[in-house]
């Protein structure tokens, strides 16, 4: 690495460039943001810089810690169920033909090329009273029912007198069934990678030796892959705890989490120096996350050593 | 000899297609003797690996039967199989220690901690791993990992070993003491081996019999010596050990008698009865070489010496006799005298007996 320093020039025309952006649209804003949360509101758009841990303070009230144990709780069942169906599904990839391999890793990226309020405003239409599932579900009823009243018992409403469509939207289930939604690629791809890298003949040396495939699954798989789930589940809590449309479209008056909060504070409630402080300590929590995750992957290596 | 004992592994017209359309394996048919030590041997891509993932159930065959101890495998899962495999790569599981890996099938039998235990510490034993037991396997070496494979297969009492290339990742020293280990090892535990090489010396020296393949075909199933010296066609002659080969036209006299005709070495008359183009064939360490013409029942023809490569033990000694390649014949250097005593370009006969020439009609 010797040669950068003699073509000192080629060095700044390749390193200067990046490093202005994230000094100016990445360290300045967040810099600024972390001062203001130090602030105090003195008028609509004024903010003094007082140097108060008042707005921490209020962060740390009932009301606001309570939506952010709502926000982990929400975050961890997305990234647990996130789990539970992103593992079939890296398996699946992983065992497929490798023609057929390609197209299955593209169904799984393809969401990332649509914007996610289009996705939304597809669940919706999905979930909603007149939605797609509902209509599936009526579709299923009227069946249901003639063939009762084929058999002879179509007069008792066995079925109740109408077709009563599911309430899907506007609750906490909508919320993370549209976060599920979201965060499975995340936890798709890093278990895929996790899982191609697994060398086959640990699996059959386990059926080899007499394990079945459940009993391989979890003691050969689960293990080698360990690494590629910790990943997954960091990647998919991470955006997830932080994430604000999904909730603001699909949950009700009791669905919101973190970021609506603080999305209302910089807005509505026009209370930049609370926001901030906000900001700073969900992002000392991904910071926790993290660490954690560090933490694990460096006990790993040294389980596995 | 073969169909008199009672094989542990039986082998009939099996063929695997893979997906793609490869034909890995055609029509192969072939017994296993209990206890035996056998080896497929072949040219990488000849089949053998499938072969051997068959045996363990690993590929499915196209068509044909595999009984093993005389149950069909057919419908038999791989975890269900009495047969236990040493890997090409080891598939050491790297998350265990040796002790859990050498373990893992016992564990998985449901045996009890204790016997589990004592048994893990005599396969360990066994494999003169007995003070590893600890250790991970990214701390030991390739050589010491493979015995860790070994041991892990054979503390299942498996009625057959399967082994895949099992020497090919070590260094050549490790690779010959690991062959008189394996060979070592299977006399002491009794089951039967079956090993996939494609080293002819490591088949040549290990197996009780060894069956050589070529693209997916099996040419010849015989012991070692059998093999080398009465080869049923030029593929196994020339792939087990160096031959000389002259092609030349055979003509059956119709009494016993095949008179053959090459353009070096004249007419020659042998036992059997082919017909049409064959070659003969003879070993380099049976062709004599000299400076006078040899008397006697011999083949032999004149040439200049094209090349000396000296061995120490040994001297190999080309002479172009105006065939296809230049003779080559082996000469040991059993006296103290600097080499062969030949020059390039010398004229020199070369000879070898009748009965020491091999017909090959295919
Ligand atoms: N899983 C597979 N899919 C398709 N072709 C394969 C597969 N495994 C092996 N082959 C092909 O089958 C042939 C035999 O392979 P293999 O049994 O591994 O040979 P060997 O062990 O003698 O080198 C080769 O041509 C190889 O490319
Ligand atoms: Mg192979």
């Amino acid at each position: 690495m010797e040669h950068w320093r003699k073509s000192a020039g080629a060095f700044w025309a390749g390193f200067l460039p990046p490093t202005l952006w994230l000094l100016a649209f990445f360290f300045v804003p967040l810099s600024l943001i972390w001062a203001f949360s130090f602030g105090e509101k003195s008028g609509i758009i004024d903010i003094d810089l007082v140097w108060t841990f008042e707005n921490y303070a209020r962060a740390l009230e009932p009301l606001y810690l309570g939506i952010f144990a709502k926000s982990l709780w929400m975050a961890t069942i997305t990234t647990f169920i996130c789990l539970l169906v992103g593992f079939p599904v890296a398996i699946g990839i992983v065992f497929a033909p490798p023609k057929m391999r390609m197209w299955l890793l593209l169904l799984v990226i393809l969401p990332f090329w649509t914007n996610l309020l289009i996705r939304t405003y597809a669940l919706i239409a999905v979930l909603r009273t007149r939605g797609h599932v509902n209509f599936a579900l009526e579709w299923m009823w009227d069946h249901a029912n003639s063939f009762l009243t084929l058999i002879g018992l179509g007069s008792f409403s066995l079925l109740g007198e109408r077709f009563e469509p599911l309430q899907m939207l506007y609750n906490n289930t909508a919320v993370v069934i549209g976060l599920v939604y979201v965060g499975l690629p995340f936890m798709v791809l890093p278990l895929y990678a996790a899982l191609d890298r697994l060398d086959r003949s640990y699996i059959e040396a386990s059926l080899d030796l007499g394990a079945g495939h459940i009993r391989t699954f979890w003691s050969v798989v689960v293990p080698l892959a360990l690494p590629g789930i910790a990943s997954g589940i960091v990647i998919t809590f991470i955006p997830t705890l932080g994430s604000f449309l999904t909730p603001d479209l699909l949950g009700g008056p009791d669905s919101q989490m973190i970021a609506n909060v603080i999305e209302r504070q910089f807005k509505s409630a026009n209370h930049w120096p609370f926001g901030s402080a906000l900001s700073f300590l969900l992002m000392y929590a991904t910071f926790f996350g993290l660490a954690v995750r560090a933490l694990m992957s460096r006990n790993e290596q040294r389980g596995i050593r | 000899m073969a169909d008199m004992q009672d094989p542990i592994i039986r082998i009939e017209n099996i063929c695997k297609t893979y997906p793609g359309g490869v034909q890995a394996v055609n029509n192969v048919s072939l017994n296993v003797n209990r206890g035996e030590f056998f080896a497929l041997l072949g040219p990488s891509g000849c089949g053998k690996t499938t072969l051997l993932r068959m045996m363990a159930g690993f590929e499915i065959p196209t068509s044909g039967t595999l009984l093993i101890d005389g149950q069909n495998m057919a419908d038999v899962q791989p975890n269900k199989r009495p047969v236990n495999m040493v890997f090409q790569s080891y598939a050491v599981f790297p998350h265990m220690s040796v002790a859990q890996n050498v373990g893992y099938g016992l564990k998985i039998e449901g045996r009890p901690k204790k016997e589990i235990a004592e048994r893990v510490q005599e396969a360990l034993d066994l494999v003169k791993l007995g003070h590893l037991g600890g250790r991970m396997p990214d701390e030991l070496s390739g050589g010491q990992r493979q015995r860790v494979a070994l041991a892990r297969a054979l503390i299942k009492r498996p009625s057959v070993l399967l082994l895949d290339e099992p020497l090919s990742a070590l260094d050549a020293k490790l690779r010959e003491a690991m062959q008189i280990e394996l060979v070592r090892l299977q006399k002491t535990v009794g089951i039967t081996f079956v090993i996939v090489t494609h080293d002819q010396d490591e088949a040549l020296s290990m197996a009780n019999r060894i069956a050589v393949m070529e693209q997916g075909v099996v040419k010849q199933i015989a012991g070692p010596a059998e093999l080398y010296e009465s080869p049923n066609c030029r593929f196994v002659a020339d792939f087990i050990g160096k031959i000389n080969l002259f092609d030349g036209q055979a003509k059956a006299n119709g009494n016993g008698k095949t008179l053959v005709e090459t353009p070096v070495l004249g007419k020659v008359e042998f036992g059997g009865d082919a017909n049409g183009p064959v070659s003969l064939g003879v070993r380099p360490e049976k062709v004599r070489v000299s400076r006078e013409k040899p008397s006697g029942n011999l083949l032999a023809a004149q040439g200049p010496v094209t090349d000396i490569a000296y061995y120490g033990g040994y001297s190999k000694v080309f002479v172009d006799i105006g065939a296809k390649e230049p003779v080559l014949a082996d000469i040991t250097n059993a006296e103290r005298s600097m080499g062969p005593g030949f020059e390039n370009g010398e004229k020199l006969w070369v000879s070898w007996r009748a009965e020491d020439t091999l017909v090959l009609t295919s």
